[in-house]
Order: structure tokens, then C-alpha cells, then sequence
């Protein structure tokens, strides 16, 4: 069977999983549509987070960047995992002690404020939708490139999935589906990185492979990337080139970022019990980190593979993965010294992402109409192609690229219904049933949110088919938002019984008014400023959050000690919050 | 239960919080990042057989990862403990 056929056989095996979970999974209730009746195992919320939390990004994308920024791909490892220390101690166990449904849910009831509410509301609705027009761009690449079917078709069938398992099932459906789909993508990401570090330390442990000798007797990988670094012109692969103030607050802000994110909290609040949102975040982060470990090897591996493959290669000798990627546009070649070998070198090859014009260059190659560098460097590469094209240029069977495929689409999908969950009970409840008509019942609430999530499946694929521009900035936006409004408001809530609404609003306000001018500012108003020389402490817009939380929690502390303390209720509510006995009676509101 | 009971569960709470978050900090942005380039004329023992690892760019790596998820099975460990010392654990 050719891969083609495979990749049929396997995405089709797993689209029938998640539909099969679906339809034995109906939700009923709110509760059930919202917290999937908060009667989740903990080992099975810890898996299900992790799908939830694990993009396309994460899968197809990091350890490509890595691959590339060596030593400074550090700040997503470092950044997208710790975050879940703070949840875990600082969040999971009082959020769930609460017991209602959503962030917004929190912020409004502890802060007694239907404004704080829809600030809320407003920043959970616009993260969400930042992050979930990148998971259907990640579906669509993913079916183009391993089924030949145009982008907007693979981004349609998708659409098509995501809509049956979340509007039928709601949480409970997308919480099953997502430890199905954590099985698909983990297994995904292990085999080729096993078969990969077999054949090039000859250890089945990726992990500690890329630490070892490599089998062809060149010393270790490790030294040997730095060797073939200093040579061709880059930094030390073990270094990195970021400043160290920089890759602090980018770090600290994903971490943070991380711990704010109302899709990922959202999951604790499907467990029965307090105790067990501590360990299903523990659980969590067993399963993220199986593929957070595995990702730097992947990424050294495939550093090592590349370079050695295509640097001073004749382009005629190339392995048929280089073209086949050069026809998907993601891989273009300019040979400067018309000597027909491809020049591998520090610097870009040419401006912007690759402009293709018609006809062979001498040697076969695709030809470009870009403005040409003046440094060596021939070779353009999209970073994102590193995990996809790993097994193909490790030259590893048809059945392992096409489960690539699958898991790719596992880990899109799964996070995908998880923020569009997010979005549909933000809508239905934090803003119809709480603010507008508080008198709705229960199954026409349910049939809200139903309509939501379709609303927003429908918005979400819009997104995915017609890309904005501005999608690869966002991101940032959401982490920063995440940072710099929930994070410091909820730890306040829950460990400074003396906080306000007075101080929560105007530090919310605050913290999100200078996090969001400062990114605006650098990538929308004024981009050709963004140099370390212009920026606040040397700090990058990416990094901007971790000062907006900061801000945050000193603006909301001094309003609070010169405005009202709250009323004695809600100051009971705190109380309560801190000791775990009666966290069931909680939940049934 | 009394009120003095709870204030000290809570603070007895806080005080595993901050010693676990220390650590966290420490292994991360201490060994992971600041000191991370002196760290780097370290290396792991051969026998290991990842000896090309130079120790400030594994925790940055790996390290700081594994000790991540140890210090939420210690939180876990040690509020469950104390839950049940105070009588505020479920069921």
C-alpha cells in the first residue's frame, strides 16, 4: 500500500473512533453539556487536558522551531509546561472547589459584577477565537498535503467533524474524544521519533539520545550540530541568540499565559472532586510532557538530518522528499553561484515566503521572483514542515507517515472543540442565561449553547478558509491577554480576600490596556520599530504579558486598599473556597 | 470547624506553596536560564550515555520538565495529607 492509501485507511479508522465516542456520549443536562457532569477521572481529565492543551501547534510545528532556534527554543518547553505548576498549585483545586462552569462564571461571582463578567467574557471569546482559526489553517495543510485534496476541502471535512461530536455531546463527547485523540497524536509523535533516534544514536529512547554518540562515529550529536553550526555560519545549536532578559519574559509570559487560558482551566472543572483537580493536573503534565521531552531530540535529530542531507548537495541528487515539498511551495531553492549544489548558510535566502513564477531553473528547480539577499544562503525552508517531512527524509515506511497525518489531525481537532466549547458557554450562559434572561430553562439553554457551538464551528472554519494576515501575530495577543487579565484576577480572588471589584476592573483594565498597546504598537502601527533597541527593557511584544501582569497586580492592590472592602458574603465565599469538604454540594447549582 | 483550625490549614497551605514555587522558579529560570551558560562547562557523565548533554542546556530542555511534573505529585502528596489531618478532606 502507498501512503496515500494509507493515510485513507488511518485518518478514516479515527474519524470513526471519534464519532463513535460522539454518539455513546450525548449530552443532556447543562452540566453535562458544559462540565461533562464534573464526573471525569482524573487520569482520564489529565489525558484529555493534554489533548486539549497539545495544537497543531505543538505537534507540527515546535519541534520545527526548535530545530531552528536550538538553545532558544527553550522558552516554548520551558513556557508552555510550567504554567501547569501554577495550576495546579495556585488555581485548579479553588476553581473547581467553586464549582460553576466557566472563568467568566468566576470573575462575575466573586467580584460581584456583571461589568467584570463581560470583560471577561469578552477577552475568553477573543482568545479563543485567536487560537482556533490556527487549528482549522492546521487541519486543512495537514489533508492537502497527505490526501491531494484542495486546503478549504480537508478544512471543511473537519469543520464537518468538530460539529457533530461538539454540538451533540458537548463536554462530555469532547472530553471522550480527546483521550482518543491523545492515544492517536502521542503514539503519532513516538514511533517516528524512536525509529529516528534508533538510526541515529542507536537508542530507542529519544530523550536521552540526543545526548548520545552517534552511530556513524562522529562523536556526539550534540557536538557535532555545534561543529556544523560554526561552520555554516550559525549560533552554537546548545546557545542560542536571544537575550537572556528577553527569553526570561517570553518564558514567564507563556507560563502565565498558560495558566490563564480559559480552555485549559475549563477542564477542571469537570472532575468530582478537589483532590482530584490536583492530580489531574499532575496527570496532565505526565502526558504533555511525554511529548515536550521527545520534541528537542526530534528537533536535533531532524537539525542533524537536514543539514547533512541537503548542504552542499547537487540539487540532481536530492531525495524525491525535497521536491515533493518543494511542489507543496514550502521548500525553494535559488542557486546564486550557478554551481547546481544547494548552499546551506546563516541568513535569509531571499525576502518573505517564496513567489513562484512559471518554468525550470537549469538544474529542474521551481523558479522564484523574489528580491534576492546579498549573503550565500540558497535555501528557504518553512519551519513548520520539520515534524511532517521527519519521517520521509529518515526514509521510514508509508504506514508511519500516514499515522503522522492523523495525529497531526488529532491534536488540531481536539483543541480545536475544546475552544469552541469555550466560546458556545460563554455565549449561552455567562452572557444569555446570566445577563440577559436569567429566568431560562435548563433545555433551551442547552439548545443555546448547542447553536452557539454551530455558530462558532461555522465562524471558526470562515477563519480557517480565509486566513487574516494578522493570525501568526495574534498569538501572542492571546498569551499576553491570558497573562495579563485572568491570571492576576483569579489568583486575587482566591488568595486576597480583601480584593474588590473596584481593584479587579481597573487592574484588569489596566493590565490588558498596556499588554494590548504595546503588542499594536510593535506589529500593527509601527512594525519596522520592532528591534530590540526600541523595546521597553529590551523586552519583545512576546514577552510583554509578563509586565502587563505585573501592572495588573499592583494597580488592582493599590484601588483595593483605597476603595470598600467587599461584603461580607463574598468574603465567605473566599473562605470557602480555600478548604476542599463540600465540593460536590458546590456544583449542583 | 473553629476558625483558628482553618487559618492554620491555610497557612500551613501557603507554606508548601511557596517552598514548592521556589524550586519551580529556581530549576527553571535559575538552572534553565541565568545560569544557565556557566552551567554548560558542566556535562553529564558518560556512563550516563548522555554525555553530550552540557547540564545548563538540559534543564532548559529536559530537566526543568521533569522536575515540573514531581513537584505537582509532591503538592498532591502533601495536601492530601493535610486534608485529612484537618478533617476538610471529601467524602
Amino acid at each position: 500500500m502507498d501512503v496515500q492509501a494509507w493515510t485513507y485507511l488511518i485518518v478514516g479508522l479515527t474519524f470513526a473512533l471519534y464519532i463513535g465516542i460522539a454518539i455513546w456520549s450525548k449530552a443532556g443536562s447543562t452540566k453535562e453539556f458544559y462540565v461533562a457532569g464534573a464526573g471525569v477521572p482524573p487520569l482520564a481529565n489529565g489525558m484529555a487536558t493534554a489533548a486539549d492543551w497539545m495544537s497543531a501547534a505543538s505537534f507540527i510545528s515546535m519541534a520545527g522551531l526548535i530545530s531552528f532556534m536550538g538553545y532558544d527554543g527553550s522558552i516554548y518547553l520551558m513556557g508552555w509546561t510550567g504554567g501547569y505548576v501554577l495550576l495546579a498549585l495556585l488555581l485548579a483545586p479553588y476553581l473547581r472547589k467553586f464549582g460553576k462552569f466557566t472563568v467568566p462564571d468566576f470573575v462575575g461571582d466573586r467580584y460581584y459584577s456583571n461589568a467584570a463578567r463581560t470583560v471577561a467574557v469578552i477577552c475568553a471569546v477573543f482568545v479563543s477565537f485567536t487560537y482556533v482559526a490556527g487549528q482549522m489553517r492546521g487541519v486543512g495543510v495537514v489533508f492537502s498535503r497527505f490526501l491531494e485534496v484542495p486546503i478549504n476541502i480537508g478544512i471543511l471535512i473537519g469543520m464537518g467533524i468538530v460539529f457533530f461530536y461538539a454540538v451533540l455531546g458537548g463536554m462530555k463527547g469532547i472530553t471522550y474524544t480527546q483521550v482518543a485523540q491523545y492515544c492517536v497524536l502521542i503514539f503519532a509523535y513516538m514511533v517516528p521519533a524512536i525509529f529516528i533516534s534508533m538510526m541515529i544514536v542507536g537508542t530507542p529512547v529519544p530523550q536521552q539520545g540526543f545526548g548520545s554518540m552517534l552511530t556513524d562515529g562522529g562523536g556526539y550529536l550534540l557536538d557535532k550540530l555545534n561543529g556544523l553550526h560554526q561552520e555554516l555560519g550559525f549560533a552554537a545549536y546548545t546557545d542560542g541568540s536571544k537575550p537572556m532578559i528577553d527569553v526570561f519574559f517570553i518564558t514567564f509570559a507563556l507560563m502565565v499565559g498558560t495558566a490563564g487560558l480559559p480552555h485549559v482551566i475549563v477542564r477542571f472543572f469537570t472532575v468530582p472532586k478537589v483532590r482530584d483537580a490536583r492530580v489531574s493536573a499532575g496527570w496532565a503534565l505526565v502526558f504533555i510532557a511525554l511529548l515536550y521531552t521527545t520534541a528537542p531530540a526530534v528537533a536535533a535529530f531532524a537539525r542533524y538530518n537536514l543539514i547533512n542531507t541537503v548542504s552542499n548537495t547537487q540539487y540532481v541528487e536530492l531525495p524525491s522528499w525535497f521536491k515533493t515539498w518543494e511542489g507543496t511551495g514550502l521548500i525553494a531553492w535559488v542557486d546564486k553561484n550557478d554551481d547546481g549544489a544547494v548552499q546551506y548558510v546563516n541568513g535569509k535566502a531571499f525576502a518573505g515566503k517564496p513567489v513562484f513564477t512559471e518554468g525550470e531553473g537549469a538544474e529542474g528547480q521551481r523558479l522564484i521572483s523574489n528580491e534576492l539577499t546579498d549573503n550565500n544562503n540558497e535555501l528557504y525552508i518553512d519551519r513548520d514542515i520539520m515534524v511532517l517531512a521527519n519521517p520521509e527524509i529518515a526514509n521510514l515506511p508509508a504506514w508511519v507517515i500516514a499515522l503522522v497525518a492523523a495525529g497531526g489531525l488529532a491534536a488540531a481537532l481536539s483543541t480545536a472543540a475544546g475552544l469552541l466549547l469555550v466560546i458556545s458557554t460563554s455565549v449561552a450562559h455567562d452572557l444569555i442565561k446570566k445577563q440577559f434572561n436569567p429566568d431560562l430553562n435548563e433545555k433551551s439553554e442547552v439548545l443555546i449553547a448547542r447553536i452557539a457551538v454551530a455558530c462558532a464551528v461555522l465562524i471558526a472554519g470562515y477563519f480557517g478558509i480565509n486566513p487574516p494576515g494578522f493570525v501568526a501575530q495574534v498569538v501572542a495577543f492571546a498569551f499576553g491577554l491570558a497573562a495579563s487579565s485572568f491570571f492576576p484576577v483569579i489568583i486575587m480572588g482566591i488568595f486576597y480576600k480583601r480584593m474588590n471589584k473596584e481593584g479587579a476592573i481597573a487592574g484588569m483594565l489596566t493590565g490588558i490596556g498596556f499588554t494590548a498597546a504595546y503588542i499594536i504598537y510593535f506589529k500593527f502601527i509601527n512594525p519596522a520599530a520592532n528591534t530590540p533597541d526600541n523595546w521597553f527593557l529590551g523586552i519583545s511584544p512576546e514577552g510583554i504579558g509578563t509586565v502587563g501582569m505585573l501592572i495588573n497586580f499592583v494597580v488592582s492592590f493599590i484601588v483595593s486598599k483605597i476603595t470598600p472592602a467587599p461584603p461580607e458574603d463574598i468574603q465567605e465565599l473566599v473562605d470557602s473556597l480555600r478548604y476542599p469538604k463540600g465540593a460536590g454540594e458546590a456544583s449542583t447549582h | 470547624m473553629e476558625k483558628g483550625k482553618l487559618q492554620e490549614y491555610w497557612q500551613t497551605n501557603l507554606k508548601y506553596l511557596v517552598g514548592l514555587l521556589a524550586i519551580w522558579f529556581v530549576v527553571s529560570y535559575g538552572l534553565g536560564i541565568f545560569l544557565a551558560e556557566p552551567l554548560n562547562a558542566i556535562r553529564f557523565p558518560e556512563w550516563s550515555g548522555g554525555g553530550g548533554f552540557q547540564l545548563g542546556f538540559w534543564f532548559a530542555q529536559q530537566g526543568s520538565i521533569y522536575v515540573f511534573v514531581i513537584l505537582i505529585f509532591v503538592y498532591v502528596g502533601l495536601m492530601n495529607r493535610l486534608d485529612k489531618k484537618y478533617d476538610v478532606h471529601e467524602d
